[in-house]
């Protein structure tokens, strides 16, 4: 009994020391990142797209969704200064809230899509056998279905609306992390301090969310990072053919679309909102080849 | 070699099995009855209601229903469009000349572009040229194909006129849209040759040519390139369902008659026997290229072992 209990004090001053290492680990990255100057760039983006999704209606002149036939179509000027669209309304207030859909997009998805990634990956790559094969084809399965596609074949599926989107955005992608996370486990598990953790008793699970899982924190870190673009695409993409945000929510895919049927007499109304998505999914870009960068020790373990 | 095919061949039969699994499911949880969206106005008409059922088939067991559709996949038998009233089949073929057009001009400008700006980056590492395409990428792989596609035909089209703005008549009505989706395309092809060469570069049979002093092109061609450019074949097959959706995108803007606007357009009608349809389709196709690539990919690098 004695022994047990002094085992359960070396793991404890382990799993500390684990912890430990954690912190240093994102100070060192943070470190190196904070010398990419793209990447720089890119978080002062993020992080005045995510105050103006906060503060839009501070920041907003007009409401986004009253309408006004007669200022349809109003060339920018210094009351409109990104114009109005055919409805008269104020497109520089509905680009910005319409940030609000952007930020939103970029995490809650993706958050899901990730988190399934990993768990499944986890689960195949630790446990191996039938779990491993079950999980494996499935994701083969997914694979034959290009994204947008499949997203599409979703929404058509359990109807239009945020939710609908946000689900399709979430169940898309997931396939690739599952097999990155799968890679990763397969190579931790195999080594000595998981062997310890076994032979101490220590439960699967236990040893999934305390070795594995976070030793597989920097690839997890880059997934995010990396998945981010494609999703505010895939979402802009869903948007714009209509499947995606209802109006008069304003996205800037849904805003696109209709620049698209004005784009002979109101070319504003395309050029602004791509203009956002470009720069938007430019500093998710740069911040994420940055933090691959920064990370790049820590991943080749 | 002989076995990696054959395990891909099964896992092929398997991955199509789970595709038409998977669509079957989802189009059958379309909430609303097909039946009623169908009839509109007509729909608080039990009789017909049933009736119209009955010639869909929608009166049959699910798992029914599911095998009839298999049956029918296997003889090439999609179903028949609502709004066409038509073969999906027969509409899809109808529409794929136009989409192969532009996807194989994509292509040809995607690789062009793309295999050019990326050897001269790594090439010339660190020049004026690496940092332009560098920024080239980083703008491609940002920036939304349907926006580009718009801004393009705002400029050549509405403004110097130099294009129609829309429509299919001929071969220059696919300029525009090529180079759009082309040069998306190129962006990520341009970032996977830079980072591909490089690392082939510092390889040591490339130092062991340099060596023996053979002439600087000698060693890039010959050694570098055959090498490098394995990974970027790979690249390309991942990459063709994004050229797939993008091209049906960039369709769209252009109002291309090809299958992927039929697509989007019949998400739009709810014509779900075509989505149902078209989305196997593309999977078919899309899971065939990717395992051609794979082959391909197998061939090319025979230092990989597959067993």
């Amino acid at each position: 009994m004695a022994t047990v209990q002094g085992k359960d004090k070396e793991l404890l001053a382990a799993e500390s020391e684990v912890e430990a290492r954690q912190t240093s680990m994102i100070a060192d990255i943070w470190h190196r990142l904070k010398k990419h100057r793209l990447a720089m760039a890119g978080l002062v983006i993020i992080i005045v797209l995510i105050l103006t999704a906060v503060f839009a209606s501070v920041i907003a002149p007009y409401s986004y969704r009253d309408q006004n036939l007669d200022n349809a179509l109003l060339s920018p000027s210094r009351d409109h200064l990104f114009g109005t669209d055919q409805f008269g309304r104020d497109l520089f207030s509905r680009i910005i809230y319409g940030s609000r859909i952007s930020i939103a997009v970029a995490f809650l998805p993706v958050i899901v899509s990730v988190g399934i990634g990993v768990l499944l990956g986890a689960i195949s790559g630790y446990f191996g056998g039938w779990r491993d094969l079950l999980i494996m084809r499935l994701a083969d399965i997914m694979f034959a279905f290009p994204s947008l596609l499949f997203a599409i074949a979703i929404i058509f599926a359990i109807g239009r609306g945020i939710l609908s989107l946000f689900i399709a955005l979430a169940l898309v992608d997931w396939a690739g992390d599952a097999r990155l996370i799968r890679g990763q486990v397969l190579s931790i598990r195999s080594k000595e301090y998981i062997e310890a953790a076994r032979a101490i008793g220590m439960s699967d699970r236990r040893i999934i969310m305390r070795h594995i899982l976070p030793n597989c924190l920097a690839p997890i870190i880059v997934t995010v990072s990396m998945s981010i673009p494609g999703v505010i695409l895939t979402e802009a993409a869903l948007s714009f053919i209509g499947l995606g945000v209802q109006p008069p929510t304003p996205s800037w895919g849904a805003i696109l679309n209709d620049g698209q049927r004005f784009i002979g007499n109101a070319p504003w109304m395309a050029f602004f909102p791509g203009a956002a998505i470009f720069l938007t999914v430019l500093a998710y870009n740069f911040l994420g080849d940055g933090l691959r960068d920064a990370m790049d020790p820590f991943l080749k373990n | 070699m002989r076995n990696y095919v054959i395990r891909r061949l099964l896992l092929l039969i398997l991955v199509l099995w789970g595709v038409t699994l998977v669509t079957f499911v989802l189009m059958h949880v379309v909430p609303g009855d097909p039946a009623k969206v169908l009839l509109g106005k007509l729909s608080g008409n039990e009789a017909l209601v049933t009736k119209l059922q009955h010639q869909l088939g929608l009166d049959k067991p699910l798992v029914v229903q599911y095998f009839e559709f298999v049956k029918g996949v296997l003889r090439g038998n999609l179903g028949n469009s609502y709004k066409f009233k038509a073969s999906v089949m027969s509409l899809i073929l109808e529409r794929m000349p136009a989409t192969i057009k532009l996807t194989f001009g994509a292509l040809i400008i995607g690789l062009l572009v793309g295999l050019s700006s990326g050897i001269i980056s790594a090439v010339r590492r660190y020049s004026i040229w690496d940092t332009f395409s560098m920024i080239f990428a980083f703008i491609g792989v940002s920036m939304p194909v349907f926006w580009l596609a718009m801004l393009l035909q705002l400029l050549f089209a509405v403004k110097l006129g130099w294009f129609h703005v829309s429509g299919f008549e001929g071969l220059r009505d696919l300029v525009l849209p090529s180079v759009t989706l082309g040069l998306i395309y190129s962006a990520s092809i341009a970032r996977m040759t830079r980072s591909s060469i490089l690392e082939v570069i510092r390889m040591d049979y490339v130092r062991t040519a340099r060596a023996k002093g053979a002439p600087e092109r000698i060693v890039i061609f010959r050694h570098v390139f055959r090498n490098a450019l394995i990974p970027v074949v790979t690249l390309i097959g991942m990459q063709f369902g994004g050229l797939l959706t993008g091209a049906a995108l960039t369709e769209t803007v252009f109002q291309i008659p090809g299958v992927g606007k039929l697509l989007i357009n019949s998400t739009l009608d709810l014509d779900y026997p075509m989505i149902q349809g078209g989305v196997i389709f593309v999977a078919i196709i899309f899971v065939l290229i990717n395992l051609f690539v794979d082959i391909l990919y197998a061939y090319l690098d025979p230092t990989i072992r597959y067993d």
